[in-house]
């Protein structure tokens, strides 16, 4: 029988090979129903769910909502502020409250590390995690591993190199996860300052020179510095950090081989990348977007499949 | 085992001549006509008709699509296990065109009622014809009948119609087989 070898999607790390290659596998599917003159299938008409965001999101948020509502399911959305959560409600009582009515999947994002393996733990419900803190956000990644294999037929093999601010990045420790679960080979590439100690125990190698890391990779992910999680300086200056690990045309040009440019947004324009990187040929940023709904209608679908009638 | 051999490859051969014959009685040249195979046997099946139309019957520029009903169906989370979907190939509208839905077996009705909820993400059709293999007669649970069919079979629960094409398997052939020895 073919379904997810987990009951919810709390990140890569818990996610068998199979497991990933059922989710593009039905991916696939979605991504041609999204195509079409009408974009809604009634597979999920009888399933609720529930976006909790206890963190800011922009596409991550609408992703999942477009997700849902093309499956043809409920959807309830929930944000901190302007919540019961500023009035000292726990995380348990905000969500059984929320379960209470009827609600069969959570969606959440929340800022602290782990916070989804301590819900799935004390609460009886499907839990897709988008996001916790510096941890994982799985979604994002599968969505870029899918990008890949749509742009080269597959993933193992391929060497990515992931770029900026590694040390605060849930999007660069759930990418390791699922390309050395594909077999891909990965790189990480920043100021030292930004690179976690010890990453190297994941099976990555670590690059401070960008030029050299963009020569050895087939694919560069271009990661944001997120100013907001920085209590103290990391590097001198975004000026520096620019000249140092921002990708600009000429770089771009100046390397023996064609190079695919990811970037998993909001873009920082003209910090780590430039707009005639972002909008060029080279960049697939849109795809990993379009990617993203196909990819969670697989997620969601497929944890759905496991609540029984 | 009580297999039973319903129908062999001659006869498949002289049942798909026959419901040819019977589509360009009533679709003329098909210039407003589509068919569109159900994934995943009706895809086959509509694939040899449709062969058949061009080589045999000259009819040219058959518009045949592909449809999967896998994400339509009724029965999600009620069956013990996930169907695996098929993928969809229909690189034309529907909109006012005369569709002929073309499938193995019609058993409960219920895929094909999946498919004419799928098939209104194509456009709005001038009307729907539906073609089987063969009609499990009195095993209904929706009121849909087909206007073409190639065999009636009275058969009871324990009992499956399975259909064989070569696509799939080394020959044409529909068995009833007893699901109980299996």
């Amino acid at each position: 029988m073919k379904t997810l070898s987990v009951p919810n999607l709390l990140g890569i790390k818990h996610l068998v090979k199979q497991d990933i290659d059922l989710i593009f596998e039905t991916a696939d599917n979605f991504k041609e129903i999204i195509n079409r003159p009408i974009k809604k299938v009634p597979s999920l008409r009888d399933i609720t769910i529930a976006n909790l965001f206890f963190e800011n999101s922009t596409r991550t948020k609408l992703s999942f909502e477009l997700a849902e509502k093309r499956l043809s399911a409920d959807v309830i959305n929930f944000s901190a502020s302007g919540s019961s959560v500023k009035k000292g409600e726990t995380l348990i009582d905000t969500v059984n409250n929320i379960l209470s009515m009827k609600v069969d999947i959570i969606v959440m994002r929340h800022p602290e590390v782990g916070a989804h393996e301590f819900l799935a733990k004390h609460v009886n419900t499907k839990i897709i995690n988008a996001g916790d803190g510096t941890h994982e956000h799985p979604t994002q990644a599968l969505l870029d591993s899918f990008s890949i294999r749509e742009k080269f037929g597959e993933v193992a093999g391929k060497k990515i190199v992931i770029v900026g601010d590694i040390l605060h990045s849930r999007v660069a420790l759930s990418n390791i996860y699922a390309l050395q679960l594909q077999g891909a080979e990965v790189k990480v590439c920043g100021p030292t300052t930004l690179i976690p100690k010890h990453i190297e125990s994941l099976g990555v190698s670590v690059e401070t020179n960008l030029r050299k890391a963009l020569e050895w990779a087939d694919v560069a992910n271009m990661l944001r510095v997120q100013n907001e999680r920085m209590d103290v300086k990391f590097f001198p200056s975004t000026r520096e950090y620019t000249q140092l690990y921002g990708i600009n045309k000429e770089l771009l040009n100046s390397m023996d081989s064609e190079l695919t440019i990811m970037h998993p947004g909001p873009i920082n324009r003209g910090v780590e990348i430039t707009s005639d990187v972002a909008d060029s040929d080279q960049a697939i940023i849109l795809n990993q977007v379009e990617n993203g709904v196909a990819v969670r209608m697989a997620c969601i679908y497929l944890l759905a499949s496991q609540i029984r009638q | 085992m009580s297999d039973k051999i319903l129908l062999n490859s001659k006869k498949i051969q002289i049942i798909i001549q026959r419901l040819a014959c019977q589509l360009i009685e009533n679709h003329g040249d098909f210039s407003n006509t589509v068919l569109i195979g159900l994934q995943p046997r009706g895809s086959h099946f509509a694939e040899r008709i449709a062969s058949v139309l061009t080589n045999d019957y000259k009819v040219k520029n058959i518009k045949l699509g592909k449809l999967d009903i896998t994400f339509y169906r009724d029965d999600f989370r009620r069956r013990d296990e996930l169907l695996n979907a098929n993928s969809t190939e229909i690189n034309f509208l529907v909109e006012n065109q005369k569709v002929v839905f073309i499938d193995d077996v019609l058993f409960s009705g219920r895929s094909i009622n999946a498919a004419l909820t799928a098939i209104q993400s194509y456009g709005r059709p001038a009307e729907v014809e539906l073609l089987v293999l063969i009609d499990r007669r009195f095993s209904r649970h929706l009121p849909i009948q087909p206007d073409y069919k190639g065999a009636t079979v009275d058969v009871i629960n324990e009992e499956k119609v399975l259909v064989n094409l070569s696509e799939e398997t080394t020959k044409d052939a529909v068995y009833i087989i007893n699901k109980k020895e299996k």
